[in-house]
């Protein structure tokens, strides 16, 4: 991050974040939470409802401040005040859109928050924060007509306008449809590519999985994992897998006379008639598939059950709760 | 070894990343507070993109005109209403019969449309965290949020004055108007009585309009949030109707709604007028800044806190409750009257003079030689209720005969007034003969047929006036 595209040299991090915590009354919403988003990157947050998400994100976006810990956003120290940080924009719990105003007129009015209302560069950047996230045809529409994804996605072009260099957003994806989906994961890739951190909070595991370098997962308020995606699935070695072959019979054979692999359901599942499902480590797949080839056994696909982040996602979630 | 598929830009994407990188490349805008000018200007815009208050706008600045138009082409008048038996004389009455009526209704439902609904709104969409997200400065945010009903109030309240004024002066004319005590003041007397009356009434609006911030900041999105200042208005009304002792009735924010009519009189009643108008002003910053207390120590963290709580309820009222108190206290202990302020020996002056005054304006339509008030020396004896020394007290029971003198005339002339006067001093006069005097009959005025002007007429007692 030097100085030559403008952006202040202020270290590597977007986020350091050291033993954060945060209480309402009795009840603890984060407990010691150590958090490090580099900035270029796109990091993902999980966890079930009620882990404390949504709190670690209004302390990010400046809604509350934390009881204790530390917390640097871009460099700078969060202080007591209550306000967002510099150069941090984003979302929790949906985008705040107000219904009696079009789109343009939405994105207008926060500009002119800027100062920036009425100028043609603010009309520019207006309409190419729409073009962004694909709602130029509807840009002189009332907001109140418009649906859940279309309101996500004018929620991420307002979070664009501010010119952010931290963007932290809440269930971007809800309501999306597969386009608005690419749409959506087009532009975070657009922005960290140019530098810009996103923190970006989902229950969509593809969504973190197609977009994330590093993944934050947390439970009860307390982090039980934090770092790259392939480390995640590293730490969960036995995942169950559907294969579909040419020969199901045979397959389910080498399958139960391969060491490491346990034959979980094969026949008519509701994969099809012709696949088997098993479970094992990654070792001991990539031998069965060696064993299938040589017996001849042509493999047609061979894919997890459920995504290796789904599945450390509920191994380490569940373990959290029941020990709660 | 996943089943995820990488998505491959489409060609319209591929064009896309020099926008973002562009957009993204600037140098970021400063972390400063919005300010409290370009907020204001993002909460007017966010007020007028509802239809509510465009159709709010729109009626106050067309309907009183068009009101008192219509009622310029009626025979009838709405003499209930103060000012009402004025409207063919003048211009000027229109404007002052839209201002009790909107003390009455518009004002408080206005506020509580505009500031009972402005921050309860952000509740309702869910527009908190990224108000408080663009904005900075929750401090600020209620700034520009208290300015911006404040000016769409003031919008709404200049509209009701000024399209009655404008409806009045061009369906009736620039006129002279008989005030509550029966003198006559010029046409330009009028328009500045008239403006200032309206301006007078812009304070217990704002006490109103800061008793709408409170209870939108309290109680959130919930409907009592948005009825709070007409439920506060609809209870200072009753309480006008109500025996209180005066230092309670004047100590009410809301009396500046009556006590404008002091305007009227000379000398004006300057007393209950200030007295009402400091009262609500005080109001009006302490409702304020209650609600600037409740909003700031907010937790916007919480998507289950509507509203500042129950606790913040009490917090907001019990102040409230410790400023009518220390009011009335004050108020008490300064004033001269006691009671309902509303003593025999202020009936008896209140009508004579108005009495007088009437007498030389019906002289005058008649086109019989002119007499001073000096000169008729009216005086008035009155009674409720059969009793005599010691009356006081609202009611329709007080019967008054009034005396006077004309010059060269040894007889002393005498007529009777049935008077019903309500608990805030003002009294309507109904003659009672002899007919020749306060009887109903036409009389010629310069625009056109009118009733007999001392027929039946308005006055007011002051109520905070020394007994004797």
């Amino acid at each position: 991050m030097g100085g030559s595209d403008g952006r202040q040299d202020d270290g590597p991090l977007a986020i350091r974040a050291r033993g954060i915590t945060k209480c309402f009354g009795d009840v603890v919403a984060l407990d010691g939470i150590d958090l490090d988003v580099t900035r270029g990157q796109i990091h993902g947050l999980a966890g079930p409802n009620g882990a404390g998400k949504t709190t670690l994100l209004g302390l990010l976006l400046g809604l509350s401040v934390a009881d204790g810990g530390s917390l640097e956003i871009l460099g700078a120290p969060v202080g007591r005040a209550l306000a967002a940080p510099d150069g941090v924009a984003g979302f929790v719990d949906g985008p705040g859109l107000y219904p009696s105003l079009t789109a343009r007129r939405n994105l207008g009015a926060l500009a002119g928050l800027r100062g920036r209302g009425r100028s043609a560069a603010a009309g520019a950047d207006i309409d190419d924060a729409l073009d962004q996230v694909g709602l130029t045809e509807v840009a002189d529409d009332k907001v109140r007509g418009f649906s859940l994804g279309m309101r996500q996605r004018l929620g991420l072009a307002a979070a664009l306008l501010t010119r952010p260099r931290l963007l932290v957003l809440d269930e971007p994806s809800n309501g999306l449809d597969p386009a608005g989906t690419r749409h959506v994961r087009g532009v975070l890739e657009r922005l960290a590519a140019s530098g810009t951190a996103v923190v970006l909070s989902s229950h969509r595991m593809d969504d973190l999985e197609a977009l994330c370098e590093e993944v934050t997962i947390v439970a009860t308020g307390r982090v039980v994992f934090s770092g790259p995606l392939a480390k995640l699935a590293a730490e969960n070695r036995e995942l169950d897998y559907r294969l579909l072959t040419s020969d199901a019979c045979a397959a389910r054979e080498l399958a139960g006379g391969t060491d490491g692999i346990s034959v979980v359901s094969s026949g008519a599942t509701r994969y099809g008639a012709d696949s088997l499902v098993v479970r094992a480590p990654v070792a001991a797949l990539d031998s069965l598939v060696s064993r299938l080839v040589g017996a001849g056994v042509a493999l047609r696909e061979l894919a997890p059950v459920v995504s290796p982040l789904e599945a450390a996602f509920l191994a380490l979630t569940e373990h959290k709760e029941d020990a709660r | 070894m996943t089943s995820t598929t990488p998505t491959t830009p489409t060609t319209a994407e591929r064009a896309e990343p020099a926008a973002a990188t562009r957009a993204a490349a600037r140098v970021p805008a400063a972390a400063l507070p919005v300010s409290v000018a370009r907020g204001c200007r993002f909460e007017l815009v966010k007020l007028v993109s509802q239809w509510r208050i465009r159709l709010l706008v729109l009626v106050c600045w067309v309907a009183p005109g068009l009101f008192v138009a219509a009622v310029a082409e009626q025979s009838t008048l709405p003499s209930d209403t103060l000012f009402g038996r004025w409207m063919h004389a003048t211009g000027w009455a229109g404007p002052l019969v839209i201002l009790a009526f909107a003390g009455t209704w518009a004002l408080p439902l206005l506020t509580s449309l505009v500031a009972g609904d402005v921050f309860a709104a952000e509740d309702r969409l869910g527009t908190w965290r990224h108000l408080l997200v663009a904005v900075r400065s929750p401090r600020r945010i209620f700034v520009a949020k208290a300015l911006a009903s404040l000016t769409v109030i003031v919008l709404l309240t200049a509209g009701l004055a000024l399209s009655g004024v404008v409806g009045g002066l061009l369906t009736v004319g620039h006129r002279p108007l008989v005030g509550l005590d029966g003198h006559v003041l010029s046409a330009s007397d009028a328009a500045g009585k008239v403006l200032l009356a309206w301006a007078c009434a812009l304070a217990p609006t704002l006490a109103l309009a800061a008793i709408g911030l409170l209870g939108s900041v309290t109680l959130g999105r919930s409907p009592m949030g948005l009825l709070l200042p007409a439920l506060v208005a609809l209870a200072m009304q009753l309480a006008q109707l109500l025996p209180l002792p005066v230092g309670v009735r004047v100590a009410l924010p809301g009396y500046a709604f009556v006590s404008w009519n002091g305007l009227f009189t000379d000398p004006v009643q300057s007393g209950p007028l200030l007295i009402g108008v400091g009262v609500a002003l005080v109001w009006a910053v302490t409702a304020t800044a209650l609600a600037y207390l409740l909003f700031v120590r907010r937790d916007f963290t919480n998507p289950a806190a509507a509203g500042a709580g129950r606790r913040a309820l009490a917090v907001g009222v019990l102040p409230l409750a410790a400023l009518l108190a220390v009011s009335v206290a004050a108020v008490g202990a300064a004033a001269p009257a006691t009671g309902s302020g509303i003593t025999r020996a202020k009936v008896q002056r209140s009508l004579a003079t108005a009495f007088a005054h009437l007498y030389r304006v019906q002289t005058a339509d008649l086109h019989r030689p002119a007499v001073t008030e000096a000169q008729l020396r009216a005086s008035a004896a009155c009674t409720k209720s059969g009793v005599g020394d010691g009356a006081q007290g609202a009611g329709n029971d007080w019967r008054c005969v009034v005396s006077w003198h004309l010059p060269d005339v040894a007889a002393t002339g005498q007529a009777i007034y049935q008077l019903d006067i309500t608990a805030d001093g003002r009294f309507v006069a109904d003659g009672d003969g002899p007919k020749d005097v306060n009887g109903y009959f036409l009389v010629r005025t310069a625009t056109g047929d009118a009733p007999n002007p001392l027929w039946q007429f308005d006055g007011n007692v002051e109520l905070l006036a020394a007994a004797h």
